[in-house]
């Protein structure tokens, strides 16, 4: 529930991370203190000291209402927008209630609080053909397109491109060549655009290219991330769920295959049996899949990280030859999650832009409830919505604006 | 040094829809912006789009609605042409990509707006100029052969050749520091209003005027300066929008007795009357001690009377202001709102195709007056405004470009001119006043006596003010010495184009001497069409002193009656 605004002002301490590229220096920590509501923005904070004691601070900004996605920094570690981030819960989340304001992470530091968006989001939004390839021919009117798909790809159009999310994407810091979370959002925006013509050919791009859509690694950061309710990684596992279930694109990344794999094990056994993922992700989804060359490949050239976790207790060779068991009424409950999703004539699709009920702000907020904390997309986790109806009775939305 | 066919200055809706026709066109265009693109002020539009798509409708009620909205001082052949293609220009950036929302029959969804006869106003949830301006930075991407970016560069002035043409501009790389001088057969302004001359203000803290004044400067005329809107329902204490789309789908306006008090000033279109009428409305409530919360400085706007789950879904994005900026959520209670300013109707004069009286340059958008929004705007007739016109103005560059040979411009001095300009204000003492400062006391000095009621008195007093400031303006001192982003050199020229804008406002304000539109005068507070149903152009002479002189009103089908909601 929102707060009232009505504490008076009091001091704040800020510790900036300052860079001046021209000075030859390292970057140093900057500390000012204003005095402003508690409400009041990190923005507003930083605009003080900017306009007070040292106006060569750099930092982009400028609407101040979380729109125009220009002021994407890191408070106390975490990304954020400086607008839209309250001096009160900055300070709740500080070390000696210092409030750390830093440069987005993954992206070249230009100076002090601005990096260089150009260098890497703004390149990985061109590699995935940003624009609509229109349906020919073009009707003379509006396209006619459901009011539901229209809301559906608003979600993604709502994005600002702030960089919030690939600051923080655990899977670029490793691959720097990954698309990223902000690139695959647009990309959802066109692949789920009805009244884009090249579905398939941008879906077999994304899943071919192994820095796309399969080198997503669930971490969820930018899910977090995101000032929007984006919900960048929900839209990549969209993107997934309509190459593999309606274009059946077998990617030479085994994107597929191991999501395939993965699937069957843990409706064969109720968890997951992990020895014999890697095998059958490569070789086939069947017992037998180790026996084929490509797995066998593969099991070799992972042999040292195998060998490794038998060495640190990871893995037991018992292990490795038996699935986990799990009680029987506990595997008849996974399964019948199974049978629920599967025998749906529609997949799933949730939409965070738009809830589809009148009452849903108690259950918004319940974090240990994943639907309704508006963080689950994985077809596995979709349970029957808070209300109790079934999920066909559901329009394509199911729950609030997100709040972290 | 770089050299175009078209120069576009600005690149919201108004600089890009610019950029995308002279492309079509076959111009070679450079589109350039102090900001990214997609950070343009644009972005904030929420509410939406007017067009007379319905079949029920037709784009002359639409046109009369426009001149009605203007009190008149619009010009009706500019307002014909801007509602006649309104249909064939959103229908345009729907087959582009925008994700207009649809009806149950998949057609573009329409909701009602002030001062509009039916609902005509398309809209993208409340996000609309946020999903226009984004879909049109993907076709700018789509088109990066024949259209070159130049982002984050600032123009410090308009370049003009021996006879007093417009051929090209001076701009700072932003990144670097490094200044460059842009030839062009044809400069397109479109960077917006000057917001940021009021505080508060709904502007982002980009919207500075740059384009006004840099025109002013190069001796075009500015128009109407004097109608400057206040929004009605802004947050009371950041300015903070809260889109007019809220009232659109059925929000009510409460004063503290808890009356709709609209009913007294518009008592058939009620909160939905133009924007002058339900401001003024709003600070007669709280004139008169019927306001609410501390002072008594607001007016409740209930947003419970709407559908939560039509709330939800369509007004999003204040239901996230309400809670991060208000501490409000609006689906459960009021949120206590007040006139603030928002746009202004003025700008550089021009005609129908974009045309200033300076050869070779244009403007479109919210920094031009064409003028089709008058004495005020109506709600979601910006973006159409922007659209229509950039694209006009786009092509009719074009087509200039395509009949004449590229400019022989020698910008050196000019070039050297303004980089020493530039040094000057970072090698300054620090023996004045901070830019800071400076630009407080002149948003305050506006918002106080050029706000939704004026008198001479005021007005006399805030142009001293401006005066001073002025003066203090040209020794104010910064802190950053560097090159690299050197925002606080920036914000110093930025100074100095708000002050022009803010006096423009002013002496327009102080010789119109009547009430109509935006402009109401305590001293005068009647509508008077016998002596002012004119423009009001102030122009800079060849001393720098601004100088009044008059334009008519263009009236083709409509003549001015008494205007009631």
């Amino acid at each position: 529930m929102p707060e009232a605004h009505d504490r008076p002002a009091e001091q704040f301490t800020l510790k900036l991370r300052r860079y001046d590229p021209e000075s030859g220096n390292a970057p140093y920590w900057d500390e000012h203190t204003v005095e402003l509501e508690p409400h009041r923005s990190v923005l507003e904070a930083i605009l003080q000291a900017k306009d007070r004691f040292d106006g060569s601070i750099g930092v982009r900004c400028s609407c101040r209402q979380a729109i125009c996605g220009s002021c994407g920094v890191r408070v106390n570690g975490e990304p954020a927008l400086a607008c839209h981030t309250h001096l009160d819960a900055a300070k709740l989340g500080a070390k000696d209630g210092v409030i750390e304001i830093e440069p987005m992470g993954n992206m070249p530091v230009i100076k002090d609080l601005i990096v260089d968006m150009d260098a890497v989001h703004w390149k990985k939004i061109q590699r995935v053909t940003p624009w609509l390839l229109a349906k020919q021919p073009v009707p003379e009117r509006e396209y006619l397109v459901s009011k539901e798909s229209m809301v559906d790809v608003t979600q993604t159009m709502a994005c600002i491109q702030c960089g919030a999310c690939v600051s923080d994407c655990l899977a670029m810091e490793v691959d720097p060549g990954f698309i990223g979370p902000a690139a695959l959002a647009k990309a959802y925006r066109f692949v789920g655009d009805p009244r884009d013509d090249q579905q398939l050919e941008r879906l077999t791009d994304l899943a071919e290219d192994p820095q796309g859509i399969f080198d997503c690694t669930h971490c969820f950061k930018c899910v977090e991330a995101c000032p929007k309710g984006v919900n960048p990684m929900g839209q990549i596992m969209r993107l997934r769920r309509i190459a593999i279930g309606d274009h059946h694109i077998v990617d030479q990344n085994n994107g597929e295959r191991h999501e395939a794999a993965f699937t069957t094990l843990i409706k064969d056994n109720g968890l997951l049996w992990e020895a014999e993922l890697l095998p059958r992700s490569y070789g086939g989804n069947s017992w037998f899949g180790k026996f084929a060359p490509p797995a066998g490949k593969e099991l070799l050239s992972s042999l040292p990280a195998i060998l490794k976790a038998v060495v640190r207790g990871k893995v037991t060779p018992m292990g490795a030859l038996k699935p986990h068991k799990i009680p029987k009424p506990d595997l008849k409950a996974v399964q019948a999650i199974y049978e629920k999703i599967e025998s749906r004539p529609e997949r799933y699709e949730l939409n965070l832009y738009i809830t589809g009920e009148d009452e849903t702000v108690e259950t918004a907020e319940s974090f240990d409830d994943p639907v309704a904390a508006g963080v689950t997309h994985e077809i596995g986790g979709s349970e029957a919505p808070p209300t109790g109806a079934e999920p066909t009775d559901l329009p394509p939305g199911a729950n609030g604006p997100k709040e972290g | 040094m770089p050299a175009h066919d078209v120069l576009i200055i600005g690149a919201g809706l108004a600089g890009q829809r610019a950029a995308l026709a002279a492309a079509e066109d076959g111009a070679s265009v450079a589109i350039m912006s102090k900001v990214h693109p997609v950070r343009s002020h644009s972005v904030a539009a929420a509410g939406g789009i007017n067009a007379a798509i319905s079949v029920d409708d037709d784009w002359r009620s639409h046109a009369y609605d426009t001149v009605k909205g203007s009190d008149f001082l619009g010009d009706q052949d500019a307002i014909e042409v801007m509602c006649s293609e309104a249909p064939a220009e959103v229908m345009e950036l729907e087959h582009m990509g925008v994700t207009f929302h649809r009806n149950d029959k998949g057609e573009m969804d329409l909701r009602a707006f002030g001062g509009a006869s039916t609902k005509r106003t398309a809209y993208v949830a409340d996000i609309t100029g946020q999903a226009m301006l984004h879909v049109l930075y993907e076709q700018l991407l789509k088109h990066h052969e024949t259209v070159a970016r130049y982002e984050e560069w600032f123009t410090t002035s308009l370049l003009r050749d021996e006879v007093g043409n417009c051929c090209g501009a001076i701009a700072r790389d932003v990144r670097t520091g490094r200044m460059e001088s842009f030839t062009a057969k044809n400069v397109i302004l479109a960077c917006g209003g000057a917001g940021q001359a009021y505080k508060p203000t709904t502007n982002g803290l980009i919207v500075t005027g740059d384009g006004i004044a840099m025109a002013y400067r190069a001796g075009a005329p500015l128009m109407d300066m004097e109608m400057v809107q206040y929004h009605p329902t802004c947050l009371v204490e950041t300015g903070i929008l809260i889109t007019e789309g809220a009232r659109g789908e059925g929000a009510h306006l409460l004063n503290a007795n808890g009356e709709r008090f609209m009913e007294k000033s518009a008592p058939n279109k009620m909160e939905l009357a133009s924007r002058d009428v339900v401001s003024r409305a709003e600070q007669i409530e709280i004139n008169e001690g019927r306001g609410v919360g501390p002072n008594g400085a607001g007016i409740l706007l209930d947003v419970t009377v709407v559908p939560r789950k039509r709330t939800l879904e369509a007004l999003r994005e204040i239901v996230n202001l309400g809670k991060d900026f208000a501490g409000v959520d609006i689906t459960r209670e009021p949120i206590m709102i007040r006139p603030g300013q928002h746009y202004i109707m003025g700008g550089v004069k021009t005609d129908v195709d974009g045309r200033t009286p300076i050869e070779g340059l244009y403007a479109a958008g919210e920094v031009a007056c064409v003028s089709v929004h008058g004495g005020n705007r109506l709600g979601a007739n910006s973006l159409l405004d922007t659209l229509i016109f950039g694209r006009r103005s786009g092509e009719h560059a074009a087509k200039r470009a395509a009949s004449m040979a590229m400019p022989e411009v020698d910008a050196n001095a000019q070039l050297r001119e303004d980089a020493e300009r530039l040094d000057a204000i970072i090698a300054r003492p620090r023996d004045g006043r901070r830019v800071s400062e400076i630009k407080s006391e002149l948003g305050e000095t506006m918002n106080k006596y050029a706000a939704v009621f004026r008198d001479e008195a005021g007005l006399h007093g805030a142009l001293e003010t401006i005066g001073r400031l002025r003066e203090e303006a040209n020794s104010a001192w910064i802190d950053d010495h560097g090159t690299v982003f050197n925002q606080d050199v920036l914000g110093a020229l930025e100074l100095g184009y708000m002050v022009d804008c803010a006096e423009a406002t002013l002496i327009g304000a102080l010789e119109r001497k009547e009430s109509r539109g935006a402009q109401f005068r305590t001293d005068y507070p009647e509508r008077n069409d016998a002596d002012w149903l004119k423009h009001i152009d102030i122009t800079l002479d060849d001393h720098g002193s601004p100088q009044v002189s008059y334009s008519p009103v263009t009236i083709t089908q409509w003549q001015p009656e008494e205007r009631k909601y």
